[in-house]
């Protein structure tokens, strides 16, 4: 596993012409996150058997692999979300900027302002109107919102939204449709300022055209936000993805930039699954 | 009824018996409920007709003089319920929330056992630890207390007596509490678990997700749990008849002596001469119905609305 991850440096592939998007990762931004030896269960069922990845800053890094290979527990420990589920246990460590999130007197509330989170339902809140949900990270822990009508609106339009809502802000947030809701879910997450964007199956409940309005968005933000992204689609972490993870069975197979993981696995696992043989 | 062969017949016989049963079943229910209401409308109709509307506002109440007036018994019916929503509700949804939200799940079903249980006490037993407990302890030291720092309030007036409408409203909360604490919990956790990780992945704290969130949906669903409390408040009639002090007058202060609607009946029924005597409790009794049917309805109602929300959003 470990030989696997450290392959994220293309090293095997001298004499090649790099092309400019490889040379670009190849000049490795900072890490936002490295998760280490992560450990998750679910009371005795150990669902996470070790993962040690890193999360480079303002990209976009998918997590691929089979129902049940732990990916959404992954980016579930990322926030410390995990925890929050009935007998859910983690060990080892996850770094962000360098300092373990996991460690003694750590605050977890303090590590969801900083890591934001999507759900692979949209879940707005369907007692506040659209407005409301966009702020409701502030309002809700008390916070004073100085101009709130100007943040709403830079959420709603980072979050591509603003244009068909910005006339119904004050309904109710489910009245709308999968998409926006889900996109309305963005902006709330947005709205916090993250600095890590965690998106679980983002587009999984919704159709093609939604879901091509959520990869755009992806895209764009991808260059302001670190995003990780959960996906049981490969063609989605292939249009969205700088690199990718492919987990098995609670373990890391592969990571890398995404366009050799999916032209040249290193492990077999990975082509057979991008390849559809498994999963 | 298709039996066009003996074979089908005969498979369906079973079938066609156990559904009329069910049937008679569901009309008796029906009917019983309509014969209450029209059983007591008859008993009442001669007091309807010797005091009419008036009999809602007069406070006079002297069978030998034959006055009715139902005014005392709905004063302390409504006041002694009220105190007692006043007292359970926080302290109810406080046991529900916790229960659901916070408790370490090998202490849920333990405490919820415990309040379910207070459910089911016979009501007589709550009169007594009243009268052998509460009361003592309310003339000897809560009302006097209550005189010297707050008696500038008319509600906490006059002489400490124990027997009385604070008495009464104090038992009767502890009544309601498993009411209104276990049908709060069922309606929070029909709460899905997608609105609280929605809130938490926010950063916001417990307290803040359950206050934002949760309640606000959750808040017709509790509205109908307070609403059933109040139901039982309202028809209680053995343990507040034991220590509220049993007479028909109006006064402000709550350690005062006071009637409601069930005591009155449950006390004078028996003794009752005068066929208008008889005809005023039931009409007291009448109302006694009404007002719970109506509440009962209205609960329902709520509790419908909210678990209806919540399908529609586990759908989405």
């Amino acid at each position: 596993m470990m030989k696997a991850t450290e392959s994220f440096v293309p090293t095997a592939e001298k004499g090649r012409v790099v092309t400019i998007a490889e040379r670009e990762s190849a000049i490795l931004p900072a890490e936002k996150i490295r998760s280490v030896d992560l450990r998750a269960s679910f009371g005795a069922t150990e669902v996470l058997k070790g993962i040690t990845l890193p999360i480079l800053e303002r990209q976009v890094t998918a997590i691929i692999g089979p129902s049940g290979c732990g990916k959404s527990t992954f980016v579930r420990c990322l926030n410390r979300m995990h925890e929050t589920a009935h007998r859910a246990t983690v060990a080892g460590r996850v770094l962000l900027d360098g300092r373990d999130i996991y460690r003694a007197g750590i605050d977890p509330v303090a590590i969801r302002r900083r890591v934001g989170m999507v759900f692979q339902k949209p879940n707005p809140f369907p007692t506040m109107s659209i407005a409301e949900n966009v702020l409701a990270g502030l309002s809700l822990t008390g916070e004073r919102i100085p101009h709130r009508m100007e943040l709403v609106e830079k959420a709603l339009r980072q979050a591509a939204l603003w244009d068909e809502v910005k006339d119904i802000l004050p309904r109710s947030g489910a009245s709308l449709s999968g998409g926006q809701q889900q996109r309305l879910c963005i902006a709330r997450a947005l709205a916090l300022d993250p600095e890590v964007l965690l998106m679980d199956e983002p587009c999984s409940a919704l159709d093609p055209i939604a879901t091509a309005r959520i990869e755009e968005l992806i895209h764009e933000l991808g260059d302001h936000v670190t995003i990780v992204i959960v996906t049981h689609n490969m063609q989605q972490a292939g249009r969205v993805a700088d690199h990718t993870a492919f987990l098995y069975m609670g373990e890391l197979v592969e990571y890398g930039p995404t366009d050799r993981v999916f032209t040249r696995p290193a492990e077999q696992r990975t082509e057979d699954y991008i390849t559809g043989r498994f999963g | 009824m298709a039996a066009d062969t003996h074979e089908t017949r005969t498979a369906n016989r079973g079938d066609l018996v156990f559904q009329r049963l069910i049937v008679v079943g569901a009309v008796v229910m029906v009917v019983l409920l309509a014969a209450i209401a029209l059983e007591l409308t008859r008993e009442s109709r001669l007091s309807l007709s010797a005091s009419g509307v008036r009999f809602l506002g007069s406070t006079a109440w002297d069978p030998v003089k034959e006055l009715f007036g139902g005014l005392p018994f709905i004063y302390g019916t409504l006041v002694s319920s009220f105190l007692a929503l006043l007292v359970a509700v926080p302290v109810s949804l406080g046991v529900a929330i916790f229960l659901v939200e916070l408790a370490p799940s090998w202490l849920r079903g333990p405490v919820g056992f415990m309040v379910e249980l207070l459910a089911a006490l016979p009501s007589v037993v709550y009169g007594l630890w009243g009268i052998f407990v509460l009361v003592p302890w309310l003339r000897g030291g809560v009302e006097p207390a209550l005189a010297r720092s707050l008696g500038f309030l008319p509600f906490f007036s006059g002489p400490s007596q124990g027997f009385g409408m604070l008495a009464g409203g104090l038992v009767l909360s502890i009544m309601i509490l498993p009411t209104i604490a276990s049908v709060s919990r069922e309606v929070l956790r029909a709460v899905p678990n997608w609105l609280r990780e929605g809130a938490l992945a926010l950063g916001t704290t417990r307290w803040e997700m359950i206050r934002g969130t949760v309640l606000p949906f959750a808040r017709s669903g509790i509205i109908g749990a307070v609403i059933l409390g109040l139901g039982r408040a309202l028809g209680e009639t053995m343990a507040v008849t034991m220590v509220i002090g049993n007479r028909p007058k109006i006064a402000a202060s709550l350690f005062a002596p006071g009637y409601t609607m069930a005591s009155v009946i449950a006390n004078e029924y028996t003794e009752a001469t005068g066929d208008l005597h008889l005809s005023a409790l039931a009409e007291i009794g009448l109302l006694l119905f009404a007002v719970t049917l109506a509440l009962n309805a209205l609960a329902r109602l709520l509790v419908w609305r909210v678990s209806r929300v919540a399908v529609q959003g586990s759908r989405r």
